[in-house]
């Protein structure tokens, strides 16, 4: 929201050149590809991209929750700078739920059908603190309270298919926040919800956050969250950063053809129905066939021969302000 | 909610066991073979075998004798063994106690067995020890138990001595708990190893799918221990369907054990069963399945309820 305190936040979470791959037959598919970011105290940091632009899969790389096929093959996860990716199993349980916690995308299946949801909180506290299970019980209950579930109390007896999906994400949110980690990442956290819920909780993630003073990895295509929510955007295409800037730079004056292409194709309320919709030709790229040079480059209006052989670096342009094109860049030579 | 749900429950056992009685009846009365060659021996004259038959009351019609039968039992009545004189009841109880003794052995290593190796099998998926332990488990889930007791005969009782081929003749005898245990290692391994075999394979598929689901994830995300993980989200959201694989385990289980009976003379009810078809007993042969039935109804009932208490939307339905 405000991004006046950029200069001064320091940077809770750094990650570069991230690489994850998934293993198909004898084929090395990498979905996320030299991603490189960071997530600043207190402030919001949303990843757009179409599906299957490796954004989910980049969150869950941070708590190094991929599994076989899957695995994270390079790259620095620096939280407090210290590298995350060197840690065991246990040493990441110790992070994850923590330090880190993480909101996901279909609150329908991702809680336990078997469980009450007082017990379903309660168990994250007895994870991470040193307290008993009628104190995590009633933590819980103070969570579910402090996430706007009425009759708290009660509810919190209840088992998850006696929540609508609006209740169900408060609860995966209370889950999230249950140890006040400093990070939160939330991965698509309305994109299942009714539209008149996706708001409410948004705001309610916006309020915590603050609460908090924590740090919220956004992870979303739409780019309405993004405007709401964000002070720095990051914009991934084919697992790969093709920018990343201020949200202020990004909607006003993006560089990369595909911020461009993808804030022409989003629906403004301001829009009269005269302005036709521009939707990007062509398709992303196959991951297990990736064109050579900029992954873009197929689908831009402006490549030039350049863009077909090599990949462009993400360098920066403007203060707050990077983007991975030759055109943007200045680079006309093909 | 759960006790109305009890009482149509074993509401539906009658209907069941009717059912059972009338193909035992009509499969027996189907067989080949006389009850009258089986008492009087082939020598007796057409006249002694007319007498008996009047006697027994078989020379009535098919219906008839039924009604009678189911008569007599609705009161409680099992009637007398027609090849012992015994009365059914005092014949067949003491053999289920040993029935259900070795399927109980039977149960308790078809479950230890498949659970582990299933669980296991699912950790390591797609590990050297999932494959083989897939292809031992088809090969003993697909073995008759009669043969694989034979073979185990073979092995641990002719070959190494290890083991007693038979000689359980009573409970209660001299050798006391440890010759009793002696004597049902055979049998109870037999019995097993298919039911163990099926219930490895069945674990393993459930606790794989159970793995698999998005809450799972988000436990981990949650920063949850690995026991408490697989405990919690991954072991109790599989239980039903090995619940329920284990229940239909024990009707095979009980099947299995009358084959295994028969080959290390096990003193209990498939023995007896298997003399008494043999001899055409019909009140012994329809009193022991009937009791066979309800066991295994029962049993089933049993890991229903035990569902319905792990998963509360079921509770509700």
């Amino acid at each position: 929201m405000a991004n006046v305190a950029v200069a001064v936040a320091e940077v809770v979470l750094e990650v570069a050149d991230l690489c994850t791959d998934f293993a198909v037959g004898r084929q090395t598919i990498r979905v996320v590809d030299r991603v490189s970011f960071s997530l600043r105290r207190g402030q919001t940091t949303a990843i757009v991209g179409e599906s299957g632009s490796g954004k989910t899969v980049t969150a869950l790389s941070l708590l190094q929750l991929i599994e076989p096929p899957g695995r994270i093959s390079g790259g620095t996860i620096r939280y407090r700078g210290r590298d995350l990716r060197p840690l065991d199993e246990t040493a990441m349980q110790q992070v994850r739920g923590a330090r880190i916690g993480m909101v996901f995308q279909d609150p329908l299946s991702s809680l336990n059908p078997s469980l009450r949801i007082g017990t379903q909180i309660a168990e994250t506290l007895l994870a991470h603190e040193r307290i008993s299970s009628a104190e995590a019980e009633r933590r819980a209950v103070e969570l579910l309270v402090r996430v706007g579930v009425p009759d708290a109390a009660a509810r919190a007896r209840d088992y998850p298919h006696h929540f609508s999906g609006g209740m169900r994400q408060r609860v995966l949110i209370a889950m999230a926040i249950a140890c006040n980690p400093e990070i939160i990442i939330a991965d698509e956290p309305t994109t299942a919800l009714d539209v008149t819920v996706q708001a409410k909780i948004l705001r309610l993630l916006h309020d915590l956050q603050q609460a908090m003073g924590a740090s919220l990895l956004m992870i979303t295509h739409d780019l309405g969250v993004v405007a709401a929510l964000a002070d720095e955007v990051v914009v991934m295409y084919a697992g790969r950063v093709v920018e990343r800037a201020d949200v202020d730079r990004l909607f006003h004056a993006p560089l990369h053809p595909y911020t461009r292409a993808l804030l022409d194709c989003a629906i403004g309320l301001d829009d009269d129905r005269s302005t036709p919709l521009t939707p990007i030709p062509g398709a992303p790229p196959d991951l297990r066939r990736r064109p050579a040079g900029c992954q873009f480059a197929p689908r831009c209006p402006v490549a030039i021969a350049k863009c077909h052989r090599l990949d462009p670096p993400l360098l920066p342009m403007n203060p707050g302000q990077d983007v991975a094109c030759f055109v943007a860049q200045g680079d006309a030579d093909g | 909610m759960l006790r109305s749900y009890l009482g149509k429950r074993l509401a539906a056992i009658l209907p069941v066991l009717f059912g059972v009685s009338v193909i035992i009846f009509l499969l027996m009365h189907l067989a080949p073979g006389d009850v009258t060659t089986v008492l009087l021996g082939p020598q007796a004259t057409e006249q002694d075998r007319v007498a008996l038959r009047h006697t027994l009351g078989l020379d009535q019609p098919l219906p008839v004798q039924y009604g009678r039968w189911l008569e007599r039992t609705a009161e409680g009545d099992f009637g007398t063994s027609i090849a012992t004189s015994l009365p059914v009841t005092a014949l067949i109880l003491p053999r289920f106690v040993n029935t259900i003794i070795l399927t109980v052995a039977s149960l308790f290593l078809a479950v230890l067995i498949g659970y582990s190796a299933g669980l296991f099998a699912a950790l390591r998926a797609r590990s050297w020890f999932d494959r083989s332990m897939m292809t031992v488990t088809l090969i003993f889930g697909s073995t008759p138990p009669f043969w694989l007791g034979l073979l185990l005969v073979l092995l641990f009782a002719l070959k190494l001595q290890w083991l007693p081929v038979s000689g359980m003749i009573d409970m209660a005898g001299d050798g006391g708990v440890l010759d009793t245990l002696h004597h049902l290692v055979l049998p109870a391994v037999t019995t097993a190893l298919a039911p163990a075999a099926i219930i490895a394979r069945m674990v393993r598929s459930s606790i794989l799918e159970s793995l698999g689901r998005p809450h799972v994830l988000v436990a981990r995300a949650k920063g949850l221990r690995r026991r408490d993980l697989l405990r919690r989200h991954v072991v109790l959201n599989a239980l039903p369907p090995i619940m329920t694989i284990t229940g239909l385990q024990l009707g095979y289980l009980l099947g299995g054990a009358l084959f295994s009976e028969v080959v290390f003379a096990w003193p209990g009810l498939g023995s007896l069963l298997y003399s008494s078809i043999t001899a055409r007993d019909m009140p012994v042969v329809q009193a022991a399945t009937l009791l066979i039935a309800l066991t295994f109804v029962l049993v089933n009932i049993l890991v229903d309820l035990v569902n319905v208490l792990i998963d509360p939307r079921l509770q509700e339905s």
